[in-house]
């Protein structure tokens, strides 16, 4: 496994193709520069999936050491890559979804003027994402993790021209930041704690370690805080309702399907490390499930459709939060691949049905679409199912392992949550659906004449995606209801060390009845739903409104977020801004900018004088050279 | 027999007029000159030393430096030449469009 | 007296061979008018093969001429160095040479002599023919300062470098001089032997010898107070030549100190770290200190480079008092390396931004060109970047390891001065990056047009300074292996 370096490297070419070359070659050449470089990474992942499933019976992984990056004192830290039953799962989804992503951004971004940027944004994002998943080291998922926070920021303020782009961007980099930096500081302890940032090593190390070892508990905590930022978790979620600034895609591939829910996948590669921290786990788990019903609750009332599916991504990753923190890594995993699909699809029908209405993304103007955009219609439909969780669609495999999982290793208090959020869930998805594509027609009358079904670049990725969502699921059909599941049994090899840790967490004994009978149970809330949907949105629209105003307070409190974002402006921002004033008015002017402006104005001065000693006299020139030599001859006579 | 100090005080001494002269001397084909007296110090001294050691190697170091010197004269006076082309001046001092 | 005729092996100077013969081609070439567009094709074959040359002696250790010319690996090195530095002017000279084309031959034929100077200084173990291979290097170089000898500020960089340049050869020589008659010899391994002997004792001769002689090279290598030449000069050469020199003659300076350091004066060498000290905080102070205050980019790039000398000079301290630290000689190797990059770069860039009549060269005149010519403004900001010594370019690594190889080396003031300096340096250097991306453009850059040879020329630099800044290691290992 000498070539794994293949996988990444073709969209580092596209990058430097499309960046350099791209304005000049124009659109066509970016067209196939773009999504081929990442179709080659995606077909060589294809070979390397084979070659792990048919070469390694044992699951053994395959690390790459690539080059020795940084020797300085005891800091050695060689850079390579891993292929291993886990990164491999994410190397598919990044360059699988990406591939299709990056075809469908061929039709959606035509004709923009900052097309080739685009694209060699969108090749870079997926470098960083593929150096995130197949690091071997922390440090080198830390660039990776760096990196896609600075693609995320790029193509969020893609359209930096208007303002509110640009500030969405700034937000997004500088709450990420803030999660970044325990991110960081977690490195840190690492390295004085185990002297190395290998995954294999720290991860061997830490195995001896005793259970709630509070290093590790502060270390995990630690990388949390990463996660959190990363994947858009209470309390740092804010960034991600306002990344919906960026191009359409960009939400579906960076803000759906990929780079959020790169702090899951940290947790899950570190499950060594969480499994020595209960205190840890069980904080991940809550988080988890409280931002799933929160976001939840917020979707339930948003009327700008890229909104609504920005908080249910926020809550499905809570979901997927809360599998890993009872420990049900491979639920975890299993969900953050069908959810890529699922939302990946709502993402690109979402932009498709604002492209075919000029840019129109407030629902009250939608509505009665079916009929003008059949294939967007049908795929978002089989998205819409699989994300509620309507049996046999993909959904609902892997939302029913987590909550099972959630009652059985966790606590049934975390079931009852997941549940009440899966009906949410089912209000707000069924909600937008109706909204947007049945009933009355509501956008204005002249947009009328330009709705169209989006052209096949862009429909063909939504039925591939389609396809997907609606039997993605299928390979990790659990044994309850009769499947094999292969997927469970693939990502094995992975946990293989950590199994005595895990198996010791499940209290529960394996009772199929109890188990069906959840199942039923969320079934039956989500239908239930869906019934109701149906008479507000279709039958009776009125009553959508009487609700609104008999219950105004809870509807407002929903409609404006929990005024979450206002509550940290006045408690956080303003407090700190007012005093930041403070220091800035006493501190920074007086004392610090004094300072640096008086050094500053000292050198300057000091350059002004002596430039004025290179008079332009080649004589005096000689006479500097004579001294020089002079003094430093009577000094060596004379010392 | 004069001793080698002897040779090697008046090579020393030819070198600090040389110096002198190009410190003071504003005529740029004056201060050329004087550069060839400091080169010319120079190859007396590698003479006395090559016969005080009684070592060919100083004497064949002075054919060199006379070579290079004449080949510095070429470079030299050409410059000069061309300057006074441009100029009309070969004084130094109102050579300093380049400074600070 | 008993002489007999030395072993002359001719395959030690191949590559010095090559390079000659090819200067001497050129140079009648361009007596024909019809046949002068070959010349440059010829020029690059010449150091392709010179190239290959140097492959074939890599690792051979060969020695020739009486042990008065070497072609060990250290000297091979420097070779590849200078070619490096020659191929990416020559790439940037295109439109130098349209000006000029009558003069193609001579150009052509002097940056040739002048790297066939460079690598005479590099590949030799004697004295006589470093002064020989100095000379051949200045007088080439004292003519290409005034090549514009239609232009009074070309010519009076010439005549200045010329002047001062003779009279340093003067010290120089007078150097030579007291360090023949106090060991009897020219040859560094001799002198080495001498000083080791230690039956005879050393004298005040032999100690004021070496310092004319760290002031000759000093002087080349722009140390201050023997700095005075290299803004007037690098203001006033024409910009390809600015390029040539700001890499070639440093590198070949630096070459010579190592040569006489490491072998010639390494058992006395720790008693000059005090002045080689003082010297580096000088260099670095005043070169960053003017740097900052400069708004004409070819005066600040000279400034930078005067800054640059004392960097490494920095590392070169801290192996007079170390001699045995490969570490402090390899970060010196591979500083000018990456320096030869960054910095020809840099001036590449400016070379792009010149207009043939009226020059473009205020820093202020290159407000606004990120938007208008991203390429080129992408390709100074990592020149800036690296030569500032911001990761992930190589400057930062070279920085990292000329500060540790002090720390090393136990200088901590030094590493600490020097590591302040870097700070001021960032200030001047983001300027420029400041200028091109956050200022109204006052130039409409329309007169620019696409350039590929230049293109080419800029995109090895910055693949090399990326390169060097991501995968440093291997170089260093064999940096480190070279002495």
């Amino acid at each position: 496994m000498t070539y794994l370096w293949l996988i990444p490297v073709f969209t580092l070419i596209g990058v430097v193709l499309n960046g350099l070359l791209g304005k000049k070659f124009g659109d066509k050449f970016v067209s196939w520069v773009g999504p081929g470089a990442v179709g080659l990474s995606f077909l060589i992942s294809c070979i390397f999936l084979f070659k792990l499933v048919f070469d390694s019976p044992t699951g053994d992984s395959y690390i790459q050491k690539l080059f020795v990056w940084i020797a300085a004192g005891n800091l050695v830290v060689e850079a390579g890559l891993i292929l291993d039953h886990l990164s491999v799962v994410m190397i598919m989804v990044v360059t699988g979804v990406g591939f299709v992503i990056h075809v469908y951004s061929v039709g959606y971004m035509h004709k923009d003027p900052g097309y080739a940027r685009y694209f060699t944004y969108l090749n870079l994002f997926i470098f960083s994402m593929l150096i995130l998943v197949m690091a071997d080291s922390f440090l080198l998922m830390f660039v990776g993790w760096e990196g896609v926070g600075l693609c995320s920021y790029l193509l969020i303020g893609f359209w930096y021209e208007d303002k509110k782009n640009a500030d969405a961007g700034k937000k997004a980099f500088i709450v990420n930041r803030i999660g970044d930096f325990g991110f960081l500081i977690g490195l840190f302890f690492i390295f004085i704690e185990f002297a190395s940032l290998d995954f294999e090593s720290v991860f061997s190390m830490a195995s001896s370690r005793q259970i709630g070892d509070p290093v590790i508990v502060a270390i995990t905590l630690l990388l949390f805080i990463g996660a959190v930022g990363k994947s858009a978790q209470i309390p740092l979620y804010v960034w991600l309702p306002d990344a919906m600034q960026g191009p359409t895609p960009v939400s579906a591939l960076i803000h759906a399907a990929t780079m959020v829910t790169a702090g899951v996948y940290m947790i899950v590669r570190c499950h060594v490390l969480y499994l020595l921290a209960p205190l840890t786990m069980s904080i991940v788990a809550v988080v988890g499930v409280v931002t799933a019903v929160y976001s939840a609750s917020i979707g339930t009332v948003q009327n700008d459709i890229k909104r609504v599916l920005a908080y249910s991504t926020i809550s499905q990753i809570g979901y997927m939060f809360l599998a890993v923190g009872v420990g049900a890594f491979t639920a975890g995993m299993f969900h953050l691949m069908t959810h890529a699909f699922f939302k990946g699809l709502l993402f690109l029908g979402a932009g498709s049905v604002i492209h075919s209405l000029s840019g129109e993304m407030d629902m009250r103007f939608m509505g009665g679409l079916k009929k003008y955009i059949p294939i967007t219609f049908w795929t978002f439909l089989i998205a819409v199912l699989a994300i509620t969780g309507i049996p046999g669609f993909s959904g609902f495999f892997s939302k029913d392992e987590i909550l099972w999982n959630a009652f059985d290793k966790g606590n049934p208090i975390l079931w009852v949550i997941g549940v009440f959020t899966a009906g949410l869930t089912a209000f707000y998805m069924f909600r937008l659906f109706y909204l947007t594509f049945l009933g009355e027609s509501r956008f204005q009358s002249e947009k009328e004449l330009h709705i169209h079904e989006s052209p096949k670049i862009m429909t063909i990725p939504l039925i591939i995606l389609g396809f997907f969502s609606l039997f993605g699921g299928y390979i990790g059909v659990s044994h309850s209801l009769g499947g094999e599941n292969h997927f469970k049994k693939f990502m094995e090899p992975v946990f293989r060390n950590s199994e005595i840790i895990a198996n010791s967490t499940s209290n529960a004994e394996n009772s199929l009845g109890l188990e069906y009978l959840l199942m039923i149970i969320s079934i039956i809330i989500v239908l239930i739903v869906l019934i109701i949907v149906h008479q507000i949105y279709l039958k009776r629209p009125d009553i959508a409104s009487t609700l609104a105003k008999r219950f105004s307070l809870a509807y407002r409190v929903l409609l404006n977020k929990y005024y979450i974002d206002e509550i940290y402006h006045t408690f956080i921002v303003n407090p700190f801004i007012k005093i930041s004033d403070i220091f800035w008015k006493i501190f920074d002017v007086k004392i610090v900018d004094g300072a640096v402006n008086g050094t500053a104005n000292v050198i300057q001065s000091a350059g002004d004088k002596l430039r004025k000693v290179q008079t332009g006299y080649v004589q005096e020139y000689a006479l500097s050279l004579i001294l020089g030599a002079v003094i430093i001859i009577g000094y060596f006579i004379f010392r | 027999m004069v001793p080698l100090n002897y040779y090697l005080i008046l090579s020393g001494i030819l070198f600090v007029i040389g110096v002198t002269g190009v410190l003071v001397r504003r005529n740029a084909i004056i201060i050329f000159m004087s550069i060839e007296l400091m080169l010319n110090a120079v190859n007396l001294t590698f003479i006395a030393f090559s016969r005080y050691l009684n070592s060919i190697d100083g004497q064949i170091f002075v054919i060199m430096v006379m070579a290079v010197a004449a080949a510095e004269v070429v470079v030299g006076l050409a410059l000069i030449i061309a300057v006074f082309r441009i100029k009309e001046t070969v004084n130094v001092d109102e050579i300093n469009i380049l400074k600070w | 007296m008993d002489y007999s005729i030395p072993t002359i092996n001719l395959s030690v100077i191949g590559p010095e061979i090559i390079i000659l013969l090819t200067a001497v081609s050129v140079l009648i070439i361009g007596l024909f008018p019809n046949y002068r567009r070959w010349s440059i094709s010829i020029v690059f074959i010449g150091i392709i093969f010179a190239f290959y040359d140097i492959y074939y002696l890599w690792n051979l250790n060969q020695v020739g001429f009486d042990g008065m010319v070497l072609a060990d690996n250290f000297a091979l090195l420097f070779d590849i160095i200078f070619l490096i530095g020659t191929l990416l002017t020559l790439l940037l000279s295109g439109n130098f040479i349209n000006q000029y084309i009558r003069g193609t031959g001579e150009y052509l034929s002097l940056i040739l002599f002048a790297t066939l100077g460079m690598m005479l200084m590099a590949s030799t173990n004697d004295l006589i023919v470093i002064f020989l291979g100095l000379e051949t290097l200045s007088i080439s170089l004292y003519i290409l300062a005034a090549f514009r000898r239609s232009r009074e500020d070309s010519l009076e960089a010439g005549l200045k470098y010329f002047l001062l340049g003779a009279f340093t050869t003067g010290f120089l020589l007078y150097g030579i001089a007291l360090i023949y008659g106090s060991t009897g010899t020219t040859n560094i391994y001799s002198i080495l032997n001498f000083l080791k002997d230690g039956s005879v004792e050393i004298g005040i001769l032999f100690y004021i010898g070496m310092i004319l002689i760290i002031v000759g090279f000093g002087f080349k290598a722009a140390f201050v107070p023997f700095h005075m030449w290299v803004p007037d000069v690098y203001e006033g050469s024409a910009t390809p030549v600015t390029a040539f020199m700001s890499a070639g003659v440093k590198a070949a300076s630096f070459a010579v100190f190592l040569r006489l350091f490491i072998t010639g004066f390494s058992p006395i060498i720790s008693q000059i770290t005090g002045i080689l000290a003082v010297l580096a905080i000088l260099t670095m102070t005043v070169g960053n200190v003017i740097a900052i205050v400069q708004t004409n980019i070819k005066r600040m790039l000279a400034y930078s480079s005067i800054a640059h000398a004392g960097y490494i000079l920095v590392a070169l301290t801290a192996l007079s008092r170390n001699i045995e630290s490969e570490f402090s000689a390899a970060s010196i190797m591979y500083y000018i390396l990456v320096y030869t990059f960054m910095n020809i770069g840099a001036f590449g860039v400016v070379i792009y931004m010149e207009k043939s009549e009226e020059e473009v060269l205020k820093i202020s005149d290159y407000a606004g060109l990120g938007f208008k010519k991203p390429f080129a403004a992408i390709c100074m900001t990592l020149f800036m970047f690296s030569l500032a010594g911001i990761p992930p370019t190589a400057g930062f690594m070279g920085k990292l390891y000329i500060f540790s190889s002090a720390v090393e080396s136990e200088l901590y003031g030094l590493a600490v001065i020097g590591v302040l300096n870097a700070v001021i340096a960032v200030y001047y250097y983001l300027r420029v990056v400041i200028f091109m991306y956050m200022k109204e453009a006052v130039l409409d850059f329309s007169y620019l047009s696409a350039r590929p040879v230049m293109a080419l020329s800029l995109s090895i630099s910055v693949g090399g300074i990326i390169y060097l800044g991501i995968f440093p290691q291997s170089l260093i290992n064999l940096l480190t292996n070279i002495l």
